[in-house]
Formats: structure tokens, C-alpha cells, sequence
């Protein structure tokens, strides 16, 4: 058995000098880009509100959400560069669609109810996701995780009080939240990924103590906790299947369009050009401040 | 071409006074100074620390992960390092 195997058994954590097959450091940079690229990219979405916030005060949790997601893409591309990755080229590979980010992150954001849905619904799915990550294998990754679910809580959190106000004012803004609802429910559920049985590196990830739990065991758990935060809010989920099995004791609920999502993931959902345009606008728009920077730099500090 | 990727700092923060800096993470900035600024915003927009280092990485030495058992194994058989390793009469008190 090699070191790497046993660490692995002993359910320890695979830390950034150690020896590990090529295939775990190469699935480990893919997994932590693609995570920290979800975050960068999903400050757009919201990022269009700030302006239009309805008040001083939604304002500002907004703005330090998205702020939030910023620094959570900076946790985990530092963790990316403990395993050789370069944070420029994983931008690179970015811009120029070599790697992907989630894609709930392709759909629009179409009233101020949105937000609030994101913060209930999508920020709640990726605490679902995330939290059996912080027992990840690849200690930075972990430690990362960590650092990003405490904050997370805030953003569901914040999502669900908005809506709480929402839902308590007029018929108009009771219908803007079932509105939101109604399209993010779905793209929330695909979050998780493919099914199990279509899930091809799964099972490797699993193996590797990268992952702890399946796409479908998520996907369950996340039902299972939004149906009484629904009714408690008021809002009907989208899923004329959803119901209680007490057998099971777990809701049944219906097939989310799996073409959707692979349409999504292949580029052709609402908005991906659009949120990679803006994504390269950006570093294109910094790259002055960058040089600048540097340059003021190396004049202050004269090379050796 | 210019290489414009800022270099690789680590990042270590007192989360309250009476205890050590402790590692945090890394990041990118153009030198010292903005390498504070970033880590301040980074790692402590919630009162996280009091107090913040940063140090290029580029300069940090490491004890390599192939030398580890040679490196650590000095002290692996030193057991008389311990307390545990000494027999004392359990009458005997405070000791």
C-alpha cells in the first residue's frame, strides 16, 4: 500500500507536499477550479441588483454577500495553488471555456425576488454540497470548505428573511417571490449533478474521499429540508409529484430535464456567453491596474 | 512577454491577542503593503484577527515530504522525552 493509499484509509488528510497519483492532483485542481470559478461567476447574477436594491439596508447585505463570493473564489483558488495550479492560466482556461462552473449560474435574474430565492434556494443547495466537503480528503480544499460554509449560513439566511418580508407585503410582491420560485426550484436540484447512474467519476471520487455522499443522497436531503421552509413561507415548490412517502420517510419529488442541464453545462443555457463575456471584460478592464501595480512596485523595491 | 501574474503570498493571522499567528491561506498581490490590504479583506471581513503577517511564499523554506521519516525519525525514539515514560508510586502527590 502506498503512503498515499494509507492516508486515505486512515481517513486522514492529503496535504499539498505529499506524493498522490496523478490523477487525484489533476482531479483535485479540476474540482477546486470549476468551485472557485461557481464563485466568481456567481457574483454576477446578484451583482445586478446592488444598484437596484430596494433599500439602504438590502443594499449593503448584498453587496457584502457578493463580496463574500469573491473571497470565497480567492480560498479556493489559494487551495488550487497548493497542488501547482497558476491562478492567471485557471482565469485563462475560464475565459476561454477549457473549464466550467456550476450552472445555476446560467440562468437570469429577474426581479429583486430573485435574490432572495438564491440566497434560500441555491445558497441552500450548496450548503448541502458543501458541508460533507469540509471532510474532503485534500486538506486545503477542507480548510477552505470550512471557512466558506460558516459564511454561507449568512447568505441562506438572508435569502429567507427577504423573502419572509416579501411574502408579508402586497399580493404584487407575494407573487414576484412564487415567480422566483417557480424558475429557480428546478435549476436548484440539478446543482447536485447528473443522477448516480449517470455520474461517470462519481464512484473514483467516492473512492478517493474526495466526495462522501451521492448526487441522488444530496438531492434528497435538500428536498427533504426546503419543503417545510416552503410551506413555513408560504410558496408552492413547482412539482406536482412532491409528497410525503412514509415509507421511505423522505418526500418523493419529480425528474428534474436532465437534457436542460446538459444543454446548460454544454454552453447553450440563458446566459453563459454572457456571463463569460462579462467575466473577460473584467480582467481585460484590470489589466492596466495589475501592470501598474507591478511596476510601482518594482520601483520602490529595486530588483537584486 | 512580461509575466504580469502578481506573486504568491501566504497569509497568517492572530485571531485574538495571547494566541500565535496561524496559517490562513495564500493570495496575489504586487508587494507587502497591498498584500496586507488584500489579506485584511481576504481572511478578516468578519473581526477574524487582530493582527496579520504576510510572507512571499517564494521565500518560505519547507522540510520536504520525501525527507519526512529521516528528517522526524531522530526524535521517534527518544521515549525518556516524555513524562508518561517515568514510574512514580501513585501515593506520591503532585507530580
Amino acid at each position: 500500500m502506498s503512503t498515499f493509499e494509507e492516508t486515505i484509509a486512515r481517513d486522514q488528510r492529503v496535504e499539498p507536499g505529499d506524493e498522490m497519483p496523478e490523477a487525484y492532483r489533476k482531479t483535485m485542481i479540476r474540482q477546486i477550479a470549476q468551485h472557485a470559478h461557481s464563485e466568481i461567476i456567481g457574483m454576477q447574477p446578484e451583482g445586478e441588483w446592488i444598484t437596484r436594491a430596494p433599500s439602504l439596508r438590502r443594499k449593503a447585505i448584498l453587496l457584502a454577500k457578493v463580496q463574500d463570493e469573491a473571497g470565497h473564489g480567492l480560498y479556493l483558488y489559494s487551495a488550487a495553488e497548493t497542488l501547482g495550479a497558476d491562478r492567471g492560466d485557471l482565469t485563462r482556461r475560464l475565459i476561454e471555456g477549457r473549464q466550467k462552473y456550476s450552472s445555476i449560474f446560467n440562468y437570469p435574474t429577474l426581479s429583486f425576488a430573485d435574490v432572495g430565492v438564491i440566497g434560500w434556494l441555491v445558497d441552500g443547495a450548496a450548503i448541502c454540497n458543501q458541508v460533507p466537503l469540509c471532510r474532503s480528503s485534500f486538506g486545503p480544499y477542507a480548510r477552505a470548505m470550512i471557512r466558506i460554509c460558516k459564511e454561507e449560513s449568512f447568505h441562506q439566511r438572508q435569502g429567507y428573511e427577504l423573502l419572509m418580508t416579501m411574502m408579508g407585503g402586497t399580493p404584487a410582491q407575494r407573487d414576484m417571490v412564487q415567480d422566483a420560485v417557480n424558475r429557480w426550484w428546478w435549476p436548484s436540484l440539478m446543482m447536485f449533478g447528473p443522477p448516480d447512474d449517470a455520474s461517470p467519476n462519481s464512484a473514483q471520487s467516492m473512492a478517493w474521499k474526495i466526495k462522501r455522499h451521492s448526487n441522488d443522497e444530496l438531492r434528497q436531503r435538500f428536498v427533504d429540508m426546503s419543503v417545510p421552509q416552503a410551506e413555513a413561507l408560504g410558496v408552492t415548490l413547482p412539482d406536482p409529484e412532491l409528497a410525503w412517502n412514509a415509507g421511505r420517510e423522505h418526500y418523493d419529488f419529480g425528474t428534474p430535464d436532465w437534457d436542460e442541464l446538459k444543454r446548460v453545462i454544454s454552453g447553450d443555457g440563458p446566459c453563459n456567453a454572457e456571463r463569460i463575456a462579462r467575466r473577460r471584460q473584467a480582467d481585460d478592464d484590470g489589466a492596466w491596474v495589475r501592470e501598474a501595480a507591478q511596476a510601482f512596485a518594482a520601483k520602490r523595491v529595486p530588483a537584486p | 512577454m512580461i509575466n504580469h501574474e502578481w506573486p504568491l503570498f501566504e497569509v497568517f493571522v492572530r485571531a485574538k491577542r495571547g494566541l500565535n499567528h496561524v496559517h490562513v491561506g495564500s493570495l496575489r498581490a504586487a508587494d507587502h503593503e497591498m498584500a496586507l490590504h488584500h489579506a485584511r479583506d481576504l481572511y478578516t471581513r468578519r473581526n477574524e484577527g487582530v493582527s496579520i503577517w504576510v510572507v512571499r511564499s517564494d521565500q518560505v523554506a519547507s522540510s520536504s515530504a520525501e525527507d519526512k521519516q529521516a528528517f522526524f525519525e531522530p526524535s521517534g525514539d527518544k521515549v525518556y522525552r516524555h513524562p508518561t515514560y517515568y514510574t512514580i508510586p501513585g501515593s506520591v502527590p503532585h507530580i
